[in-house]
């Protein structure tokens, strides 16, 4: 699936997606890089030691998850746009996911968005939570948004506006 | 006759970064290119490169040309001429003839040339393949995210490799809509995660596909819609499994071949190498041809990702450099990490085909 | 049509002119390839082959291909992907190979 439509197969996700004791405790990282291809930016933006430093610059990038606090510094450094990060205690029954969106035009903080999968389609409605925009991000803003909980490892990106009903 | 220590043609990643090591190790350079800006292809990469810090890895393509531009046009040592187009080369007596601004024609008489011309966009053979409305990718980069016109509202993309991914991707900032990806290959060809930024905007990727035939409206003449259809594993089309899709574009990324005729001009020996898109000279590790004193750089040289462009630009330029004595003392560090960071770029899965075709090359 | 508003990017245009294409007015900016222009008034078809006298538009818009030849102030073969618009430009589509006078 990925080599041919660009979609990542649930075998593909689970060797990326962090382990459930850490996604419990708070905001953590989740890079879908799936081939190695020479590139090493996100262990340079991370300043917390979680992103291990590449021994090879085509190394898959890994990650020690028990030093990522979730920041997100690392979502708009990645040239891929794989980067997202994911909090599944932002409520009893929701999660917050952080993403990479450069699309004009941008979703203001407590608008609803439609919430879209790694395939394009819609699978429901979410609030934004942030938008961080600054120098830093340098137009690759990273948008917080808020989806249920049991959708936090399917929305990968939001359509503005989108379909109300 | 104008006289200059290394002429260096073409503006582009690999050029600008060849014009910069020269003069960093103290030689004179004649930067010439046609277009009235540097920067090359450089200007519409509106996407994160990949690679490492060394490479400008994080930053846009349109940032980085305008880094190495700034450098270049504040360098003492770097005489740019823009508007400034090539045309032939008389390796009799190593001059080129220079057409600047379409008025005036100017001699030029260079100790070293390096030849960093890029590359043109392929074709593709199918009915009515000539039909306006039909446009390389690198047109529709061109004239969007450098003119600002978008090329039209429905587009079909053929070929997923890096340029066919990333333009679908610009085409969709720009607000147009991508009907579909084609690729006639079983699988696509560019980087998974090029491919997974257009799948999330809901973009179809349909591989092993290929345009039959392309229509015209009756009333404009141009294009109205494109017929796909299926090829099986020897890449026959198979018949049944016809497409419509209606759309005023077609963007055409099936590669790129290397513009080498000022190669063939100077007498350089070439090879046919598919794997680096077509006629490309052989060339030892420090990129100089088998004419002394020619280098070559960049997609010319073996068409590559930008980043390797611009590495083999700074060893084309250190070298013909080095040739003519001139070394601040940093040469062998200089020319050794290059050919490091080469190595590394090439040296995973994605840099096989690569590394096949360079292997046909060397001199 | 022109690009308003870009995630990414923001355009330097040139001041609007004026300039004919096949006798009809049209609008551009200065500077800006002649293809550009024409393009955004929906000009999409610029001259007509020699042979078959089939409809041609631009092909690789940086100068490489010669698909986009059209007459310029009365000039024929003009790559008008490259030429820069300039006010009151006689631009007109080529038939052909066009008369060299």
């Amino acid at each position: 699936m990925l080599c041919t439509k660009g979609i990542p197969t649930a075998e593909d996700l689970a060797t990326r997606i962090p382990p459930e004791e850490r996604r419990k405790k708070g905001p953590v990282v989740m890079i879908e890089c799936f081939q190695k291809i020479p590139c090493n930016p996100c262990y340079t933006a991370c300043k917390h030691g979680a992103i291990q430093k590449f021994e090879d610059i085509n190394d898959l990038p890994s990650v020690n998850f028990d030093n990522c606090n979730g920041c997100g510094l690392c979502i708009s450094k990645c040239p891929g746009l794989a980067i997202f990060v994911i909090d599944e205690t932002y409520s009893e029954t929701q999660a917050t996911v952080s993403l990479p969106f450069e699309f004009f035009p941008l979703p203001r903080e407590g608008e609803e968005v439609d919430l879209l999968d790694r395939s394009g389609t819609k699978v429901g409605r979410g609030k934004v939570l942030k938008v961080r925009n600054g120098k830093y991000e340098d137009r690759t803003p990273v948008i917080t948004v808020i989806v249920p909980k049991e959708l936090s490892m399917v929305v990968r990106n939001i359509k503005v506006g989108g379909d109300v009903s | 006759m104008k006289k200059t220590e290394i002429a260096v043609i073409g503006g582009g990643p690999a050029g600008l970064m060849a014009s910069l090591a020269a003069a960093e190790m103290g030689a004179r350079v004649t930067l010439i290119d046609r277009n009235s800006r540097l920067g090359g292809q450089l200007v519409k990469q509106t996407h994160m490169f990949f690679g490492s810090e060394k490479e400008y890895a994080s930053i846009r393509g349109i940032d980085i040309g305008k880094i190495l531009s700034a450098e270049v046009l504040k360098n003492p040592r770097i005489e740019t001429m823009l508007d400034s187009t090539v045309i032939g080369y008389y390796p009799d007596d190593g001059v080129l003839g220079v057409e600047v601004e379409e008025k005036t024609f100017v001699k030029i008489k260079p100790e070293k040339v390096i030849v960093a011309t890029g590359a043109s966009e392929k074709f593709l053979p199918f009915e009515n393949n000539d039909l306006p409305g039909i446009y390389g990718a690198g047109a529709v980069q061109t004239l969007m995210n450098e003119h600002g016109v978008i090329p039209g509202d429905n587009v079909l993309m053929v070929g997923a490799g890096n340029i066919g991914l990333i333009v679908s991707y610009q085409l969709m900032q720009a607000g147009v809509n991508v009907k579909a990806i084609i690729d006639a290959a079983p699988n696509i060809g560019g980087y998974w995660v090029h491919a997974s930024k257009v799948a999330r905007l809901g973009v179809p990727i349909m591989t092993s596909y290929t345009v039959k035939a392309a229509y015209a409206n009756e009333l404009t003449g141009a294009l109205e819609r494109a017929v796909i259809w299926q090829v099986d594993n020897k890449w026959q089309p198979i018949p049944g499994t016809e497409k419509v899709l209606k759309v005023d574009v077609i963007c055409i990324s099936v590669g790129l071949s290397p513009l080498a005729e000022i190669l063939w001009q100077a007498g350089c020996k070439m090879k046919y190498v598919p794997q680096l898109g077509g006629h490309v000279a052989l060339r030892n590790e420090n990129m100089e041809t088998t004419v002394p004193g020619v280098y070559v750089a960049g997609d010319v040289a073996g068409v590559e990702e930008a980043s390797s462009a611009m590495i083999e630009g700074r060893l084309a330029g250190l070298n013909a450099a080095k040739s003519l004595g001139y070394d601040n003392g940093t040469f062998n560090e200089k020319r050794r990490e290059a050919l490091e960071q080469l190595e590394s770029l090439r040296s995973g899965p994605v840099g096989e085909k690569i590394r096949q075709g360079l292997a046909q090359l060397v001199s | 049509m022109r690009i308003v508003k870009h995630p990414i990017l923001s355009f330097e245009r040139g001041r609007e002119v004026e300039f004919t294409f096949d006798g009809r007015k049209m609008k551009g900016y200065e500077g800006e390839p002649i293809a550009a222009a024409l393009h955004d008034n929906g000009v999409r078809v610029l001259s007509y082959s020699k042979h078959l006298h089939r409809a041609r538009g631009f092909y690789c818009a940086i100068g490489n291909c010669s698909s986009c030849l059209m007459t310029v102030n009365g000039e024929p073969n003009v790559r008008v992907c490259t030429e820069k618009l300039r006010e009151g430009m006689v631009v007109e589509t080529q038939k052909g190979r066009g008369d060299i006078k």
